[in-house]
């Protein structure tokens, strides 16, 4: 996909972001919109997968460790064509397989069930052994919130992922800079982010998560790291592309009413 | 057949035999493999075989990654530290996935001795036994550790077995008729039913030979699986002996004593006795101490039974 028609796909994917968010009366839009731009480069350029056959051999896997963003996946996976978008409409509600955080077993192409933070990054380091064990061509692929950083086990998973030299990992961290209860350097510092990954023997890029053009190039760096995995710390604007979410943590957990939907839908350049 | 085996050491055992039969299999530990036993595993499999560290909950999550990628998955570190410290990430990684990961947990109990209360888990039963799909086994010698444990490998599934550092009496044979979620009767009595889990089971064999003396012919069922409980024997034999005493060397909170009891109360209400940790923590010692200082030994079931039966 060319990169203007991969920013029109993540406008698209932003707005159902927004409106099945507003049908659930519930959910994260600040996170999900942060890393919408991520997520649409993984499941339009980056990845080799096959909607029709969600269970491909050797495909490149995907986990949400931050799995309260699963409305900018659910969007992805819609459009991409795994299943109708209306379906997504039915975001957290009683019966449907589009839970508040997602789960593998009803949904096709969710790899993992993920929302307690950390354990999503763990699994991967279970799927790139396998992988590696298979000698599979396929490769991992997961994204972390920076707020996620303050969990124990994701330190121990960087540090498993780098003794067996998983270079068929790649890992996003989706630096939006907010969490609940504020920004990160006011909750609890997790800065220097690339530091800590360098020191435990990973690859580290930096690039802005809103330019595509950045997102790609690091994707394609990781593919031909050798030896080690790869971190792509992507700085992020929580709530990117809605003018009154942008940077308010205010929106990391809260549903836009009517009025600010429908704002939100004409600022993304949606259908109302 | 030894007289005498740890069931973690029926399990290293059993692991050779299960690498051979599933290439699929992968067994995994957090710096513990000499103790577990799984190290015995990763000089006959290397490649198949991977230390996490001392890091248990990547040791769960990581499990989880592999059993979705269709891996059969063995992973074993200590109770405490399996079933307690990693306790979330198996309920949320490896249950409510439902991923084909068999929890192989070493050292339960009081019997880990002289390390102390610390390392002596008394609430993993109770844990395991919450997470909705969990398979829990406890094998109460090393023969029918084997078996359970080819019957768990068997199975697609989360399966949580808990295994002992202390050798134990081998009284089942080499070839157990034991299955999962089959109670087993070792023996037949009309007056009391004592049931057991783990190692307590050859335990509670010892209380009935000795209550016959006092004229009490207790009937004993090994319980090794916690979760699916059979409750069809268990309701036939309080309907049968008329009383139950449980024993485990786990805590009497959450363990074997309280899935007995959310069965017997619904479905056969009769008078029942708990032997087990009683709501404390233990202390370092040598096992054989330990189970008389805290009141898990053939004498404290037979004076439990004689408490139930008013005698």
């Amino acid at each position: 996909m060319e990169i203007n028609e991969l920013e029109k796909t993540a406008a698209a994917i932003r707005v159902t972001i927004i409106k099945s968010i507003h049908a659930a009366g519930s959910g994260h839009p600040g996170g999900s919109l942060s890393a919408a731009d991520i997520i649409t480069a993984l499941y339009f350029e980056i990845m080799n997968i096959d909607p029709q056959d969600p269970k491909m051999k050797d495909r490149d896997k995907f986990v949400l460790s931050k799995g309260h963003a699963n409305p900018a996946q659910y969007a992805a996976l819609a459009e991409r064509g795994y299943f109708p978008k209306e379906d997504v409409m039915t975001l957290r509600k009683l019966g449907s397989k589009f839970q508040g955080h997602p789960n593998m077993n009803y949904v096709p192409g969710i790899e993992m069930s993920t929302g307690s933070l950390g354990q999503g990054f763990s699994t991967t380091v279970g799927m790139a052994l396998a992988y590696k064990m298979d000698k599979s061509t396929g490769r991992i692929y997961t994204m972390l919130g920076d707020g996620e950083m303050q969990e124990g086990i994701v330190w121990e998973a960087a540090m498993a992922a780098a003794h067996y030299g998983l270079d068929n990992l790649t890992a996003f961290v989706d630096w939006n800079g907010l969490q609940i209860d504020g920004r990160n350097d006011d909750v609890m510092k997790v800065a220097p982010i690339a530091d800590k990954f360098t020191a435990f023997g990973w690859h580290v890029i930096s690039i802005n998560g809103h330019n595509m053009k950045q997102i790609l190039a690091a994707a394609d760096e990781a593919k031909h790291t050798k030896g080690q995995p790869t971190v792509i710390i992507a700085k992020t604007i929580k709530g990117k592309g809605v003018s009154f979410m942008e940077d308010q943590a205010g929106w990391h957990g809260k549903a836009p009413n009517d009025d600010e939907c429908a704002q939100a839908i004409r600022e993304l350049g949606g259908e109302q | 057949m030894a007289d005498k085996q740890a069931t973690r050491e029926a399990y290293g055992q059993v692991l050779l035999e299960l690498g051979e039969k599933y290439d699929n299999l992968v067994v995994m530990d957090a710096d513990l493999s000499g103790s577990t036993k799984t190290g015995v595993f990763k000089k006959a499999f290397p490649d198949r075989f991977f230390n996490m560290g001392i890091a248990e909950q990547d040791l769960m999550g990581a499990a989880a990654g592999l059993a979705s990628s269709g891996k059969i998955v063995c992973a074993s570190t200590f109770a405490m530290f399996a079933a307690g410290r990693a306790f979330e990430v198996i309920r949320n990684s490896i249950g409510y996935t439902h991923l084909n990961v068999k929890i192989c947990a070493t050292h339960a109990g009081i019997t880990v001795g002289p390390d102390g209360a610390s390392h002596q888990t008394f609430e993993d039963l109770a844990l395991m036994r919450t997470i909705p799909g969990m398979t829990v086994l406890n094998p109460s010698d090393g023969n029918s550790a084997k078996e359970l444990i080819r019957q768990a490998v068997a199975f697609d599934g989360p399966c949580y077995i808990r295994l002992g550092r202390a050798s134990v009496p081998q009284f089942y044979g080499e070839a157990p008729d034991i299955k999962i979620g089959r109670g087993n009767l070792l023996r037949e009595g009309k007056d009391v039913t004592i049931v057991a889990t783990g190692i307590l089971v050859s335990s509670a064999m010892e209380a009935a030979e000795s209550l016959k003396a006092d004229g009490i012919d207790a009937r004993v069922i090994d319980i090794h699986t916690l979760k699916p409980i059979d409750e069809e024997i268990l309701i036939r034999a309080a309907e049968e002996t008329g009383a139950v005493v449980t024993a485990e060397e786990h805590s009497v909170i959450g363990g074997l004593g309280s899935a007995a009891a959310e069965v017997l109360s619904a479905k056969a209400p009769v008078k029942m006795g708990f032997v087990g940790q009683l709501d404390t923590f233990g202390e370092s010692g040598e096992p054989d101490e330990l189970l008389a200082k805290y009141h898990m030994t053939a004498a404290d079931i037979t004076a439990k039974v004689k408490e139930v039966l008013g005698k």
